[in-house]
């Protein structure tokens, strides 16, 4: 909670900030484009991050996306199913391959971070070979009978783009999700302590496998929504690093490596926190080769800070107990 | 060291603490949990800074700002938990950081290093090539390889701190045989324990702290364990033994053909009664808590058979096991038993969660009242139910692991080393508890290698070896020599089979 607190003053310094240097920041334009990315980014770095909080790492998912993205075209137009089933298919996949990387991660033991580290090579290698390394596009999705799709995916309610609103309605249902159910206290649990957990006669593996099949379908929706957002999808190069997003997300936002620790209100806190930050660099004019560098070193900060905190409390606790 | 003293905030952990030892002296260091024995010893070995008092040596008044200082005037300190480097040699683990080297690029004369391990571990009995890596020794032997690196420091003084508490009896007797020699060569030992048996075998002077202070000392002669214990915590305690008069039923629970991997040509069967407490004695990798994970699912679907109150079980996993009323506490408190960073609500309920849901949502409010009763009846001391069990001393966190089985009446209650590194006060309170349990109708099934919590605790002490059962000894026959005979595989005539076919 006071985490939370804690990234959402950093979220407001920034926007200040930002706004003080371009008073574009608070223009209409300007928020709808950040909520629309906030949202894009936001739904897969809830699913990066519950797989950091049981304890495990996806780094698949920009690749993910890239298959997503190459297979969504290809099924409505060159395929023409019906946009439903479409949308199916584009999130079977994704939750077939987290359900591959649990089955690895918790019957095999290979570790999360080779596991997923081969997802990444493999799927952007499958996205770039089904479609030949030819960059895909969706055409006119209303003569093609895709323009409900279309409108869910990249249209507007209330006026708030719908990733945004799509992101919203998927964190209120995890934060039910993780902080008041079962299977949240589970995965934090296991996420501290998988043996402990364990003993207690939970089935822990079944608990850090659906992590991943649920980081494939907020992946999935996430591809989706992108898909319709760029509406040009390279093979080679639609969603890479974006795993990163989701990490540095989920990190900034307070969940540990080590598991066991997180909220959902912090991951989107800290996917607002990297958009802004990103729309700043823009704003302030700093050529984008600069601009993994500002990203990088914000989310360095933030550990060190956190880690400050940490141990900052850690002190002040021993002192209250002596 | 004379007139120690030392505050933490909030908390006079030494006040006055005095304590001398002589050349080629043993003194045992005892006392309760928290009272002061670490401190002390920290303070010693250098990791502490005194408030107040004197540390002499040799009658010169001297100060010890660090560890290296503690070296340097020949004090070596042996801890619980080994600080060795398990992918190195022993040759390397000696010499840790004082490599013998060829300059100018400091490479490590291996010929050399090699050579002057040798002497050390031989000293020692340790009988292993110098060249052997860590990982491929016990701990025992593991922690032979510290007290070469002790002595090669040329340790005047060396400070154990409960060196036994992993290791096997006879690792433990070869210990402290080992202990007298090197008194015997002039090196004075302080040393800490829980196991009181121990003392009498080595130690020339018992020094009692009781909290922060010096409570006594006892000469080798005056040491009983009935005087150490009422030193420790001021008051007589009793042998901790009540014949209980729950009625039992026996062959309440039936248990047979448990394989567990590590013994994977022997089995284990036995029976119990409903209202007993059966002692489960044996060396240390007798196969006892690798017993009790197979028994309630940890290793999976076996071919083991369990009938409790007449009704076969079927236990694939902890889940099952657990849904019968069959709950373990395991060996290691912090690693199996509870997941430290939680709260102690959080841990109280896991195992329970479903049971405290309306509509699939956690209801926190019926949580904490399940966790405030358990901390009330278990007397558990914290703040609140919100504390994080980290923050619990080793007693308090045993009981919060108690807490969560007793919260779903246990109906076979297995508890894996219930009291180690607990302080005498807090075991008396586990052995009322589980003597309670076992009143109400339980079974207690309970693995220790502390022979005296055995014959304090057990209503039959069953004895494994090397996998097996070899014997059940009822009450009247339980000694601490038939014990001993059944756990080193021996037969003694008052031993009964296990169960009856």
């Amino acid at each position: 909670m006071k985490k939370d607190l804690g990234i959402f003053g950093l979220l407001v310094a920034l926007c200040l900030i930002t706004a003080s240097q371009n008073h574009n920041f608070f223009s209409a334009t300007n928020l709808t484009n950040l909520s629309n990315v906030i949202g894009l980014f936001g739904i897969f770095g809830i699913g990066s991050g519950l797989v950091i909080i049981a304890g495990g790492i996806d780094l698949s998912i920009g690749s993910m996306i890239a298959l997503v993205g190459v297979l969504l075209p290809m099924a409505l137009r060159d395929w023409h199913w019906s946009w439903p089933l479409a949308v199916a298919f584009v999130l079977a996949v994704p939750m077939f391959l987290g359900w591959c990387h649990g089955w690895l991660v918790t019957r095999l033991n290979i570790q999360p971070f080779i596991v997923t580290l081969c997802g990444l090579l493999i799927y952007r290698g499958m996205a770039r070979t089904i479609t030949n390394d030819t960059t895909e596009g969706f055409g006119d999705s209303q003569a093609q009978g895709f323009g409900t799709l279309d409108r869910l995916a990249d249209g507007k309610l209330f006026g708030l783009p719908m990733p945004f609103v799509i992101l919203i309605i998927i964190s209120i249902v995890m934060w039910f999700v993780l902080h008041r159910s079962v299977y949240g206290r589970y995965l934090l649990a296991v996420g501290r302590n998988e043996n402990a957990t364990r003993f207690s006669g939970i089935n822990t593996r079944q608990v850090i496998s659906s992590t991943y099949i649920v980081a494939g379908l907020l992946t999935g929706i996430s591809g989706i929504l992108f898909a319709f957002w760029t509406r040009s999808i390279s093979p080679a190069n639609h969603g890479t690093f974006w795993e990163t997003y989701g990490i540095a997300a989920a990190v900034l936002g307070g969940c540990s490596l080590r598991g066991g620790e997180g909220s959902i209100i912090g991951i989107v806190i800290g996917t607002a926190v990297l958009q802004v930050l990103q729309n700043l660099v823009n704003l302030l004019g700093i050529r984008s080769p600069r601009n993994y560098v500002v990203m990088g070193v914000v989310v360095l900060a933030g550990a060190i800070f956190d880690e400050v905190l940490r141990r900052h409390s850690a002190k002040k606790l021993a002192r209250a107990q002596k | 060291m004379r007139g120690i003293c030392k505050q933490f905030p909030g908390v006079v952990a030494l006040d006055g603490v005095s304590l001398e030892i002589g050349a080629g002296e043993v003194v045992a260091l005892v006392g309760e949990n928290g009272a002061g024995k670490s401190t002390l010893m920290k303070i010693l070995g250098g990791v502490y800074q005194p408030d107040g008092g004197e540390i002499l040596i040799d009658g010169k008044p001297i100060s010890i700002h660090n560890v290296n200082d503690a070296m340097r005037l020949g004090i070596a300190f042996i801890h619980q938990e080994l600080n060795v480097l398990t992918n190195l040699d022993v040759a390397a683990n000696v010499f840790l950081g004082r490599e013998p080297v060829f300059t100018p690029f400091r490479l490590i004369n291996r010929r050399k290093i090699h050579a002057d391990a040798a002497p050390f571990l031989k000293r020692l009995g340790l009988d292993v090539p110098t060249h052997t890596r860590l990982d491929r020794l016990s701990i025992a032997q593991q922690q032979l390889v510290e007290i070469a690196k002790a002595l090669s420091l040329n340790a005047r003084l060396i400070i154990m701190d409960e060196p036994t508490s992993s290791l096997t009896l006879s690792e433990t007797n070869r210990l402290l045989d080992l202990v007298c020699e090197l008194r015997d060569q002039g090196v004075s030992i302080i040393y800490i324990s829980h196991r009181l048996g121990e003392l009498d075998r080595c130690a020339d002077r018992v020094v009692v702290l009781r909290d922060g202070k010096n409570a006594g000392r006892l000469s080798h002669e005056e040491a009983s364990h009935d005087k150490m214990i009422s030193l420790m915590v001021g008051r007589e305690i009793k042998s901790f033994y009540v014949e209980s008069d729950a009625p039992k039923t026996p062959g309440f629970l039936r248990v047979r053909n448990i394989c567990s991997p590590m013994y994977p040509n022997e089995t284990v069967s036995f029976d119990a009664s409903k209202g007993e407490i059966l002692g489960f004695a044996g060396l240390v990798g007798a196969g006892r808590s690798e017993m009790a994970k197979t028994m309630v699912g940890l290793d999976g679907p076996t071919g083991a058979e369990v009938w409790l109150g007449g009704e076969k079980l079927s236990i694939r996993s902890p889940h099952d096991s657990i849904s019968h009323g069959i709950y373990l506490v395991p060996e290691d408190r912090r690693g199996e038993g509870l997941v430290v960073g939680m709260s102690i609500r959080e841990n109280i309920t896991l195992p329970s969660l479903p049971r405290f849901t309306r509509m699939g949502l956690i209801q926190r409010s019926r949580e904490r009242k399940t966790a405030d009763d358990q901390i009330s009846s278990l007397k558990v001391k914290t703040p609140g139910a919100e504390t994080m069990v980290v923050n619990l001393s080793g007693g308090n966190q045993q009981k919060v692991v108690l807490g969560k089985w007793l919260a779903m009446q246990p109906r076979v209650m297995i508890l894996d080393e219930p009291t180690r590194g607990i302080d005498v006060g807090a075991k008396a309170e586990i052995y009322r508890l589980m003597r309670e349990l076992a009143a109400q109708g339980a079974v207690i099934l309970m693995i220790s290698s502390d022979m005296e919590e055995v014959l304090h605790v057990s209503d039959r002490v069953a004895v494994m070896h090397e996998g097996k059962i070899t014997g059940v000894l009822e009450r009247p026959d339980c000694s601490e020599e038939n014990i001993m005979q059944l756990a080193v595989g021996r037969t003694v005539a008052a031993a009964k089979p296990p169960f009856a076919p």
